[in-house]
């Protein structure tokens, strides 16, 4: 079993270097956005919020902002990544290359992850400034982290190579992963959702991602943290299969 | 001479149901030039971009250097270069970091000594920190081929190099093939430009509707296909070949007053010190006279043309 260290650190490297080249832009605008978030939801809302389950409405709300700059950051991130490189053809160069399936998903999902990672852990410190955050299970929260990283990343991926032009990229984060999000309960716990609409919230698989990663913060989940990290595991799972398939049968990648 | 490159029983039907190779075999020779002519869709790039990977075949096979390009990929294409036809270039990138990137793609360690020299036999030195998208359409040629070049492949293949580009790039990249021909590389072109083929080539192959339908050395090619023609500008029109010349393939043109002679080029004796002096005896006057030799052009021409009648 070969490996082509040099291929798949050359394509993570000119990846960050993209990133690299965009820095102020790329950490400021999460920065500014969660600010935002905690002025209104925080200082200005969060004042006349109850506790939720014994936590401060502004410190409740912060695993779920960063779920959902992760899963934008992760799908656009890869999406853009390989979505590029068939825009303007430069992916010949890749297709002819000594690199397997395997390793150009690892360096670019590598890639796009890690910028995600950096961005979650940018708005967990600006979080920091404005409400008292605590983190009961630092493993877990970053094992959720990463994970979460890296499989929208591998979604982003398929997205990339799935789209036909820059409007289809949007498509999906735009229709389904956001509105997902919002009712997934990034910003309430679904136990304050009326019992019809609760049950109904168990079929958003962005429940289980959030749920999970606000219990390792806080010790409080809507959902048993095992079902968390099964949810998540089977998404990573589900998107691995798909990109399998799209090597194997050279979809929209080759003739 | 061994062969670097076999290609036997290459196939490729498009999912368009368009054939675009059919049953293709070919030898390429370590260390030659070898150029690839055909007209427009004939399937220069279709076979090009197989070999390379991009394109999956049909059927039939590739061996490169000894591997398989399918069961043993990774060896095979590590010594392959291309620099395809169409200027796609990382156009936010430097020239630097593209390059570098090429490199360490086809699995090589970074050698920065090793990236400055390519970069500086195609005058790119100069712009290494430039963003690709500043650069003339020269210029980013010549960033494609240093990307080819830059993990030291043993076989390369140029899709239409000289597409275009200006005179003086034109004879830089005549240049680089020769040096790079010197190196041990073998380099396999496609071309629109005949005088290219002409210039550069060690063997031609004419490729035409999927199918290869010739393969030969150019100077074999042109000793067997070329034609010589003597023109003699005649001081009086005249109506007819007179009789007395009718051993020679004569013809006349411009009303009279051109008389041509066609003869194969390889042919021992011209038979042209004879026919000048019939001429005399005959009392024959001319003003000019020229002779010509085909060009691989007309060859060329010939070639396609005769083979699209008999197919039609």
């Amino acid at each position: 079993m070969r490996f082509n260290r040099h291929g798949v650190w050359a394509i993570y490297h000119f990846e960050l270097a993209r990133f690299r080249r965009t820095l102020w832009q790329s950490l400021m605008t999460p920065v500014i956005t969660t600010s935002l978030y905690f002025i209104v939801f925080g200082a200005a809302i969060g004042s006349r919020m109850s506790e939720v389950n014994g936590v401060p409405y502004g410190a409740f709300i912060v695993p779920g902002l960063i779920m959902l700059s992760l899963f934008t950051e992760s799908i656009f991130n890869a999406s853009f990544g390989i979505h590029f490189p068939k825009f303007t053809g430069t992916i010949y160069e890749l297709l002819s290359a000594p690199v397997s399936p395997a390793e150009i998903v690892l360096a670019y999902v590598g890639a796009a992850a890690t910028k995600s990672v950096m961005i979650g852990s940018v708005i967990l410190l600006t979080a920091n400034f404005f409400v008292p955050v605590q983190i009961l299970h630092p493993f877990w929260m970053l094992a959720f982290l990463v994970l979460t990283a890296v499989t929208f990343s591998l979604f982003g991926f398929i997205i990339g190579i799935w789209a036909k032009g820059f409007e289809q990229l949007q498509v999906i984060p735009m229709l389904i992963v956001t509105p997902l999000t919002f009712l997934g309960g990034a910003f309430y716990s679904i136990d304050m959702l009326p019992p019809a609409w609760r049950s109904f919230s168990l079929f958003n698989p962005i429940v289980y991602l959030i749920s999970g990663f606000r219990w390792s913060f806080y010790g409080e989940s809507d959902v048993g943290i095992g079902i968390s990290l099964l949810a998540t595991l089977g998404f990573f799972g589900l998107c691995l299969l798909v990109v399998g398939w799209i090597f194997k049968t050279g979809y929209r990648l080759k003739n | 001479m061994s062969a670097i490159l076999s290609i036997s029983g290459l196939t490729k039907t498009y999912a368009s149901g368009l054939q675009a190779l059919k049953q293709v075999d070919l030898e390429i020779r370590k260390g030659e030039i070898f150029a690839l002519l055909g007209p427009n869709g004939a399937g220069k790039t279709t076979l090009i971009s197989i070999v390379c990977g991009i394109v999956t075949a049909s059927s039939g096979t590739v061996v490169a250097d000894g591997h398989d390009i399918v069961r043993d990929y990774r060896d095979a294409r590590m010594k392959i270069g291309l620099v395809p036809q169409e200027l796609t270039t990382d156009t936010f990138e430097t020239v630097w970091a593209t390059v570098t990137l090429s490199r360490g793609l086809f699995g090589r360690a970074p050698n920065p000594a090793l990236v400055e020299q390519v970069l500086r036999d195609l005058s790119l030195w100069d712009k290494r920190h430039d963003k690709i998208m500043t650069l003339s359409g020269g210029m980013k040629r010549r960033v494609m081929i240093a990307k080819a070049l830059s993990h030291e492949p043993t076989i390369l293949f140029l899709d239409e190099p000289t597409a275009g580009v200006d005179v003086e790039l034109r004879r830089d990249m005549w240049a680089l093939v020769r040096r790079l021909r010197d190196k041990g590389v073998t380099v396999i072109l496609t071309t629109h430009y005949i005088d290219e083929a002409e210039e550069m080539a060690d063997r031609i192959g004419v490729i035409r509707k999927g199918e290869l339908i010739l393969v030969e050395d150019k100077a074999t090619l042109m000793r067997k296909l070329g034609r010589k023609q003597l023109t003699l500008q005649l001081q009086e029109p005249m109506q007819e070949v007179p009789a007395g010349l009718s051993e020679w393939k004569l013809s006349l043109k411009d009303g009279g007053h051109v008389l041509e002679y066609s003869f194969d080029a390889h042919e021992e004796k011209s038979g042209i010190p004879e026919l000048l002096r019939r001429m005399g005896e005959l009392g024959i006057g001319f003003k000019d006279l020229n002779t010509e030799q085909s060009s691989l052009e007309d060859i060329f021409v010939s070639l396609v043309s005769t083979r699209a009648e008999s197919a039609s």
